[in-house]
This record gives C-alpha cells, structure tokens and sequence, in this order.
C-alpha cells in the first residue's frame, strides 16, 4: 500500500506546532497502525531526521497508552479497537491519512502526538477507590454475595482502559464516561457504598477542576470507546451525585 | 445548592429541569393552539381565561419567563466553557460518525429559536402587555365588543407570508432542538432504566408531532383566513 | 560471597508465622521518618507501594508509563490461583503449594512456595473489599475456572481480563495514598541506576521521560518491582517498553541475578504475520479447557494447507492429529505451557504447521460448539440433531465464554475462529528468572529488595497459569511490607538520606555519560535493528530447545552484536527532550548483556528443567530430563562482562515433596 500521512509535529509543549506530510510506500494490510508508524520512523532516524513520538506500550488493546485522532475519529475508523490494533486493511491504497493527538484543554501536548493525561490520575486520586487497608484480616471473599447481574455490570464498568478516547472525541472535551465509569463500578457493589456520596462529589469537583467540558450527551464517547463503555454510567453518575446532594 | 450549580453535573441536571418545564409548557401552549383549528369559541375562551387569570399572569408567567431566560442563558454559559475546554480543534473531525448532527448543534437550532422567540414576543407578547397593562383593557373584547379578540388578532398574524415562513422554519429548528433535547433531559437527570427505549420513540414522537402540530396551525390559519 | 536463603527453621507449615511473629517491627511514629523507593507500579510495586504507604513509610513510586495503571500487569487474561477450595473439589495449601513446585519442575524454594500458597486466600479477600469485580455465579459467590497443570478449579477470574482489573485495584489502594500525599508518584521516570552507599542501597539516579532530566532519590531502602526480561527476545508478548534495566542495573551493582535461562514460553499466541510484526499477542490459557489443539496427520496435508490449497475444515476427522491428547491422555490439552509449547514445536519442526510460515497449529472449537449446542438444545427441550439449530446455540455458549477473546483474533488475523480453528503458535511471555533473593525478598545487596516477576524466587523452572498474578502481589501486599520492616527497624535514627554524597555524585555521573554517549554516536542503524537482530539470536539458539553448540554460538554473536551496536547505532534528538529512541537504546543495551548471561546460564545447565529444554538430555519419548546433580538455583555475580560472571549455587531441599519425574500423562 502507498499512503500519505499528514502527521501533527510540535517539538515541544511550549513550542507551536504543524501538521506535516510524509508520503510512505509499502505498507502491508496485516500491519497494525502502530507498526505502520514504525516503518516511517525507522525511515526518519536512517535519514536523520527526528522520529514522530507517540505513546503505545502494550500493543493488545488494554493498557489504554496509544491514542491518536486518526481521519477525524479517536483510535481511527474502526470499531471497539484501539490504535495499536487497528489495521492497516481497514485504509486503502492511496488513502491520504490525517493523524492528530488526542486534544482537550485537559490534555495538553507533550510531543507531536504525545499528550499528557495525567488529569485522569488526579481525578483517580480524589476518589476512584474503597478505603481499605491491607491487612490480610478482611472478611472472606464469599462473606457478601454479590448478584451475578451487579458484579457483571461493574465489570463491565470496570473494563474502561483510560485511554481519554471519550475526551477526545466529545465536542465538549467532558471526561463524563471515564469519570462515570469508575463511579458506576464502585456504586454497584456493596462495598463501595459506605463512601459512594463523599467520591462522586469528590470526584466530579477534580474533574472539573481539571478544565474538562460539560456533558451535552451526544453519545459520540460511547461510540468510539475502544471498550464499549455505556452511556448508562454517565446517567447512574448524574443519580449518584443528586443522591449525594439530597443527603447533605 | 449554590454549589451544585456550580458543578458541571449540577448545571447540566438544571438544564434538564428546566427543559421539561419548557417542554411541558411547549404541550400546553400547543393544546390551546390547536383548538383555534378545531373549536375558535373555546380558543377564544381558554385564551381569555390564561390572560386574565391571577394565577397564570402573576405566578405561572414570570415562572415561565423565569424557565426560558434560565435555559438560555444556561445554555450559552454552557456552550462558553465547553469551547474553551478545547483550545487547539482537530484538523479533521468526524462528528457524523459518531453523533447525530442535533445533539452536536443545539446551540445553533436552540440559537434560532431564540431569535423565533424575539419575534414572537413582539408579535403576540408585547402587544397584550400593552392592551392589558398600559391601555388597561382587560376585557378580551374586539373593539366593537361582539365577540372576543384573540382568535381574530391571532388569523391576522398569519396574512404575511414571511411571517409563516419564519415560523415554519422555527417550528423545524424546535424539532431538531427537541429531536436530541428531550432525551438528553431524562439521561441528564440519570433516568437509563427498563423504560428507556420506549421513553426514547415517545420523545421521538414528540419532538416530530408537537412542531408539526404547531406548522399545521400556522399554515392552516394563513390558508383559511376569513378576513 | 556465600548466599544464604534465610530461609526460617521449623515445620514448613509454620514457616511464615513464625517468622512473621519474630521478625522487627517499626513502631507507626518511626516509619513516619522513614522513605521507601518502589520502582515499578504494577501487581507488585502497586501493591507494595500502597501497602507500605498504609504502613505509614513515605514512599516513592516510580514508573516509566504516564501512568501506574498502564504496567504491564494489566495484560494478564485468564485469573490468578487461590487455594480457597470454594468449589469443594479436594483443595488445599498443600495442594497449591504441590501442584506450583512440581509445575516448577522441581526447581524452586519449598519455603517461599509454602508461603505463597498460605496467602493466596488472602489476595482474594483482599481484592474483594477493594471493589474488584471478580466472576460471580448466579448465586452471587466468587466462580472459578481450571487452568493448565493441575486437577482442582482454583482460578478466580474477571471476564479475559483478571490482569486489568487486579492492577485496578492496587492502583486504587495506590490512588488513595497518592491523594492522602503517602505515595509520591513520579510518572514517566525511568531507573537508570542504583545507589549503593556503605554497601547499602541507599537510592536511584532517574530519568524524567519528559524533559530529560537527571534526578538523584534517596531513601532507607529500595524496591525493584520492575517486571521481567521477555523483551531480550524481541518479540514477546510483553509491552514494549517492558525492560530489564532496573534490575539489570541492580545486578551490575552487585545484587545475583538468579536462573536466567529459565523463560517461559506460553503455547497460544497469535502467530507472527510477517518481518514488521513489533509484539505477539496472547490468547488466553483458559481456551484450552474448550478448544482442541491439531495438526494434519498426513504430510501432504500440511503442505497443502501452507500453501493455501486446502481449508482445515476440509480435513476428516481420522486424519487429525491431537497431539496433546494422544501424548498426554491424563492431562491432555491442559498440560502446563512448557510441556504444550514444545509439542507444538515438535510437530511444525517436522513439517505439520498449519499457516505459511509452517509455524503454526490450529486451536479448533468445533467440537465444543457441538458438545455445547447439543447440551443447550437438550436443556430447552429443542431438536438435539438439527444441525444448523446446534451450530447457532453451541456458538453463543461459546461467545459467552470466549466473545473477547475471538473478538481480538478476527481483528488481528482477519479470520472467523467461529467458523475455521484459530492458529496459535508459542510466544515468549515470562520469565521465571531474575534478581535473587533471599526469603525475605531481599536481594544481595542489603536494603535492596525484588518482588514479582523481577525477582527468581516461586515459579521454578516453569510457572503455572494464573500464578503470577498470585505471587505479585503475594509479595507486593502480603510478603515484603512485613520482612522489610525487620531490615528498616535498624534505620530508625538514620535521619534523611543526604544526596549530596560522592556515591550518588559517581553513579548521576556514569548515568549522564552512557546517555551522551549514544547522543553523539555516529552510527546509522536504529535501535530496533539491533534489538531484532538479538531476538533472533536468542528465539533461534536459546529458545523452546537448546544445545550446546548454538548456545555457545550465541555467546559470541551476542558479543559481537554487542560490540556493533555501539558502533553503529543511531539515536537522533538530543538527550534533554522527550526522546524514546534515547530510552530504548539504554534498554537495548542492557538486554544485550543479559541476552548472554541467558546463553551463558542455558549452557552450564546441563539438564532439562520446565521451560529449559536442552536436547542432550531428553527421555526417548522427548520430553525434559532433569538431573540430580543440577537441583540448585543458579546465581551469577557481575564481574565486569557477561563472560566473566561467576556462578554460585544455592542447593534446593525438598523435605515435603518427593522429587519425581514430572507426569502429566
């Protein structure tokens, strides 16, 4: 296949950046997106120049590192994938291919298509946990049966990789399906009852601290999450929140 | 309460208050609208009575006014933080493939519905304050006191054409507006349950049938104008 | 220098609690004045980082991904083992602690195995009052699922992803304490040394992935919870920035790196598609317990189907080969992953792979559709011969258990496994050796401590499935927060660690020179050429099979890539930016040197043990052949390069376990 990349350069965070064109041949369709990248990275260090910088680790789908807006859509055109397994038979010979970071306020540029995400993490730290200590001595694991319909539920919940694809894709830039995701998973077990009001206020208050949008419920988040994150959590957050607030 | 309302959820969960206000008025106003197609005395009669009762003049109205300011001005304030939470916009975006082009553009069929609503004030609104408050005739009469006025004043209004063509296209813009709004209202405040999906076809039909409605009173009144 | 274990006196099952009762404590006012580094945040540094935090010790965490949460932990599909015997099917400590050292092939410490077991029902407690949401049946208890190489359902598990959701849960413990200001995180650092003052560790020198910078730490003790070394092999089905160099750093500064050789190789992985492939992915064990693993019986089959001619589908069920079944009735697609890696490569070596590398065997789920659909249909009380009615029901029983799972192989492969059996084809995927430590995870050099899959210590010569997850975050939770407090006790009138000292100076200094050098190398090939170069090395001479030939042909070619890599490469940018072909040329390099400590270890390792297979020593029926005389751990001391590194034994002793040929048949 022959492509051409139109690629965000920006050198550094304080610098202003571009969008660059790098015309790439002989790409096969069994590639993934990542591995298209490193093709045109290993021609860019033999020729000098610098390589384009993006996050990815894992290369499976569910460390939640890789990104990019790919042809105006967060993890590009496909579905329930993520970047790094997104492939290459998706685009067509020829195809002209524009590759952003994954923008917000919130998330600012590090490097070309690197951008820092670590707002998530402080929204993690105002809440996104049941306190419990280590000890060993806590109660058996079949103390307290949990329904198989409640436990499925928060799984599915819990299956959200952090990836800021919601973001990304929201006209708003709102962290409503990340931040709703994490509340739903601990609001559906018995154990994170106790705090539930406390981490939802505390929760959304760092969210919007952090700068993100508000939610105009588009549903675009849902449909471009790598992990099928449903809507419905934001709706069980927007509950949890006016619960927290009646109680006081 | 003051901070609620200062949380991104909390002025989403306002904002969805009070467009089920507004979409509960949107009924009522349509219901007595309709009449003046089916039954012009009892429009004539209903109009007389929303007019002159206290309750509805002096409790419901400015609540009303109240709801419409507060869902604009919400609405903009919204729109405001939401752009700035973007700084640098993507190159390419596909939004369609995402979202439908309702939910993205509130702001611009809520926007024209806006200006609609200017006029429409200035058309109906201003011209009964004046005829009630400032003349202080309160008696919903014609001037020649034969019958009361407001079925006439109203079949008058639809005679120029660019007035019904301007509320035609407003009716349209509130479908859109509704077309994404009344569901967003009920996820906004955490309504996702069993009846979802027969609530989303009912908010569907109501977002299609309600403008329509409101078109075919417009259109039949400029068609059948006995004057 | 002699290594002594550690390892307590008594009964084996009172071990840790009486260890646990005579060991040091600090008292809460006295950890307040004491700092811990953990460097690596997934089940195990995640884990110990929050417990010691909990503790009340000031910790600081550090990790090279932008966040803890993305370690590579999160990858782990299929569960993690807990003797908890919820299923009533014979259970026990015991049981664990005997199904773990024999999978081990006999090659791992009773003791620390023991432990291990005792505290896995503790791990799943644990992670339930976290919010973990682990598979519950419809009664709302915990379910389970069986994995390879043993005969009990143990395996507690969170749809395909266990890995995900118990990292989840240490990052929340972490969390809380990063919010309380107990854990200091430091994201996008990478280790590039340890600092060893008065024989003790006493910090590391760091690099900050963003800008560049150069930073000195300094604690009471630090612990490496850095992940293992699969990536010396290139393509793994490790992440890609999973790297040795914390713990090779660690070595170089005196701390036994323990069992190099020892590298698990799992059977089901996506097989590779072609040169450019940067990571193999792996589906998880746990489809062994429904698909059947097959080759063709007939030669011209196999070769048909290389070359695309003839469809699997096409083959009759008598000219099947199943070869796990047919070798290993007992056990039969469910022997450990040693045992099923190399059968496979057994038959693609004699021609029988399936895909047009010929490196490739077929996992085929037709048969548990129809078992499943048949079953559905008898229960609805529907037509058990209609065909296409058994096809439908027994797919979706199947999408219930496996949907992800094939999900992510169509997306990959392009191919329906619904419809046609899916290809695997082994992968490197962990390492059971690494740092040496003591019973109290401590390493050779005092204060400096390995947990997870950094460190050597439980899974032997071969580690069973789930049980990494197990011993993580054993050690991160429930070992090492106890067995450092006896090493701290001592440090309570220390005061802070200065910085300021020539140590600290010396090792900033080395650090900085390594990284101009390669800024200023003027070389013309890319990293990754010589990283390939040495996975090749290392899959062809030191993989599935070994011999002593090869082995020592890939200690010279080592070498001499060694030796060209720093001529030649490349690194472009400069060194006080965000930069990753800088860090992976750091990383590179490491693996380099451990790649022949690897080879060098496989070749004194005369026997045949778990994941090292040396073909000298083989039954006639071709599986391993361990050998008496080799029943020790193997830790080498650093003396200047691989070659030189000097070997110490430390002899294994089973007195609650007999040491039998290993059988799964």
């Amino acid at each position: 296949m022959n492509l051409t990349l139109k690629i965000w350069r920006q050198k550094s965070a304080k610098q202003k950046g571009e969008i660059v064109e790098y015309p790439i041949s002989g790409i096969s369709p069994d590639m993934s997106f990542l591995e298209m990248l490193d093709v045109l990275n290993s021609k860019l260090i033999s020729a000098g120049e610098e390589p384009v910088a993006f996050d990815h680790d894992c290369r499976e789908g569910i460390c939640g590192s890789c990104s990019l807006y790919i042809n105006g859509e967060a993890h590009g055109p496909d579905r329930r994938v993520t970047t790094c397994q997104l492939h290459m038979r998706k685009f067509k010979d020829g195809d002209t291919i524009f590759i952003e970071p994954f923008r917000a306020k919130a998330f600012p540029v590090i490097k070309d298509l690197v951008v820092d995400r670590s707002a998530f993490d402080r929204i993690q730290h105002a809440g996104g946990f049941i306190s419990i200590n280590t000890s060993g001595n806590t109660q058996d694991g079949n103390a307290i049966p949990i329904s198989k319909h409640a436990a499925d539920d928060a799984m599915d919940a819990a299956t959200c990789i952090g990836c800021g694809a919601c973001v990304a894709t929201c006209k708003n830039s709102s962290a409503m399906l990340f931040v709703g995701a994490k509340v739903s998973q601990y609001a559906l077990l018995p154990q994170g009852q106790v705090e539930a009001a406390d981490r939802v206020q505390n929760m959304v208050a760092q969210m919007d601290l952090e700068g993100f949008g508000n939610c105009t419920n588009t549903g675009a988040c849902e449909v471009e999450c790598p992990k099928g994150i449903s809507l419905e959590n934001i709706a069980r957050m927007n509950r949890e929140l006016i619960k927290a607030n009646l109680k006081g | 309460m003051s901070s609620f309302l200062k949380s991104s959820i909390g002025r989403k969960i306002a904002m969805a208050l009070s467009a089920f206000f507004l979409m509960v008025f949107i009924l009522q106003h349509f219901a007595i609208n309709i009449l003046s197609v089916f039954n012009p005395e009892l429009f004539n009669e209903i109009s007389h009575f929303m007019g002159n009762n206290p309750l509805v003049q002096f409790v419901l109205q400015p609540v009303l006014i109240f709801g419409v300011v507060f869902h604009f001005a919400m609405g903009f304030i919204l729109e405001y933080k939401n752009r700035v939470s973007r700084t640098v916009t993507y190159a390419v975006n596909k939004g369609n493939a995402n979202s439908t082009w309702m939910s993205r553009n509130m702001i611009y069929s809520g926007g024209f519905i806006l200006i609609f609503l200017v006029i429409h004030f200035i058309d109906f609104w201003i011209p009964e304050m004046n005829t009630k408050y400032i003349v202080g005739d309160s008696s919903g009469l014609l001037a020649d006191g034969s019958d009361y006025r407001y079925y006439e004043e109203l079949q008058e209004k639809f005679i120029p054409l660019w007035r019904v063509v301007l509320y035609c296209i407003g009716f349209v813009f509130l479908s859109l507006h509704l077309l994404h709004g009344f569901n967003s209202a009920f996820q906004s405040v955490g309504a996702n349950n069993k009846y979802t999906k027969s609530l989303k076809s009912f908010g569907k039909a109501y977002a299609t049938l309600v403008p329509l409605g409101f078109i075919v009173i417009a259109l039949f009144h400029f068609f059948n104008n006995v004057h | 220098m002699t290594l002594n274990s550690k390892i307590p006196e008594g009964p084996l099952a009172d071990k840790w609690t009486n260890h646990k009762n005579k060991i040091n404590l600090v008292n809460p006012a006295n950890k307040r004045l004491i700092d811990v580094i953990v460097v690596g945040t997934g089940l195990a540094g995640g884990s110990a980082a929050a417990t010691l935090a909990e503790l009340g010790y000031n910790v600081k965490a550090f990790c090279f991904q932008d966040s803890p949460r993305r370690a590579h932990s999160i990858a782990a599909q299929g569960g993690i083992n807990a003797a908890k015997n919820y299923q009533g099917d014979g259970d026990s400590t015991y049981r664990l602690f005997y199904d773990t050292v024999k999978g081990g092939d006999y090659r791992s410490r009773e003791a620390n195995v023991y432990r291990l077991a005792e505290v896995s029902t503790n791990i799943i407690d644990q992670c339930v009052a976290q919010g973990v949401p682990f598979a519950r049946d419809y009664g709302g208890l915990l379910d389970n699922r069986s994995f390879g190489g043993v005969l009990v359902s143990r395996t507690f598990y969170a749809k395909g992803q266990t890995g995900q959701q118990l990292l989840l849960g240490a990052y929340s413990a972490m969390n809380r304490q990063i919010g309380r200001g107990k854990i200091k995180m430091y994201n996008r650092h990478e280790m590039l040394d340890v600092v060893v003052v008065d024989g003790k560790a006493r910090g590391i020198i760091t690099r900050n992935l963003i800008t560049g910078e150069i930073e000195r730490h300094s604690a009471h003790a630090v612990v490496l919870g850095s992940g293992g070394y699969g990536n010396v092999f290139y393509l793994s089905t490790n992440a890609m920035g999973s790297n040795a160099t914390a713990a090779w750093k660690a070595h170089k500064r005196g701390a036994f790196f323990a069992n190099p050789c020892y590298t698990q190789i799992h059977p089901t992985c996506i097989p590779v598609s072609g040169d450019h492939q940067s990571k193999l992915t792996l589906m998880s064990e746990s489809l062994r317990n429904d698909g059947r693993i097959w080759v063709p019986k007939k030669l011209e089959d196999a070769k048909a189907i290389q070359s695309k001619t003839l469809k699997p589908t096409a083959i009759a069920e008598e000219d099947r080969d199943y070869f796990l079944e047919r070798r290993y009735p007992a056990f039969g697609n469910l022997v450990p992953r040693d045992v099923a890696s190399r059968a496979a490569k057994e038959r693609c070596d004699a021609g029988f792979g399936v895909n047009a590398t010929g490196e490739a065997v077929y996992l085929d789920f037709a048969a548990a559709i129809v078992r499943y659909g048949k079953e559905q249909a008898y229960v609805k009380g529907l037509d058990e011969n209609d065909e296409s009615l058994v096809q439908s029901l027994g797919k979706k029983v199947v999408k219930g258990k496996y949907g992800n799972l094939f999900q992510m192989y169509e997306k990959i492969v392009d191919q329906n496994p619904y419809e046609t059996p899916m290809m695997i084809y082994p992968a490197v995927h962990y390492t059971m050796g690494g740092v040496w430590v003591d019973y109290n995870l401590q390493t050779s050099i005092p204060g400096l401590y390995a947990i997870g899959e950094a460190n050597f210590s439980d899974h032997g010569a071969n580690r069973l499935g789930a049980s990494a997850l197990m011993q993580g975050l054993a050690d991160g939770y429930f070992v090492l927060p106890y067995t450092i407090g006896d090493y701290l006790a001592d440090d309570i009138r220390t005061g802070p660690i200065s910085t300021n000292t020539v140590e600290f100076e010396e090792a900033e200094n080395s650090v900085r020179q390594k990284i101009k050098a390669f800024i200023s190398n003027k070389g013309s090939k890319p990293v990754d050429y010589f990283h390939k170069k040495l996975g090749k090395i290392m899959w062809n001479k030191c993989g599935m099979a070994r011999n002593k030939k090869e082995l020592k042909e890939a200690i010279e070619e080592i070498s001499a890539l060694r030796e060209e890599f720093y001529k030649e490469v490349i690194v472009p940018g400069s060194a006080d930016e965000f930069n990753e072909e800088l860090a992976k040329a750091g990383r590179v390099a490491d693996f380099l040197e451990l790649g022949e400590l690897f080879a060098k270890d496989a070749l004194v390792r005369e026997e045949s043990a778990g994941g090292h297979f040396r073909e000298e020593h083989q039954t006639k029926e071709g599986e391993a052949k361990r050998r008496k005389e080799y029943q020790f751990v193997s830790a080498w001391e650093y003396k200047g390069a691989p070659k030189d590194a000097v070997l110490h034994k430390e002899s294994l002793k089973y007195d609650n376990i007999e040491v039998k040929e290993r059988s799964y048949k």
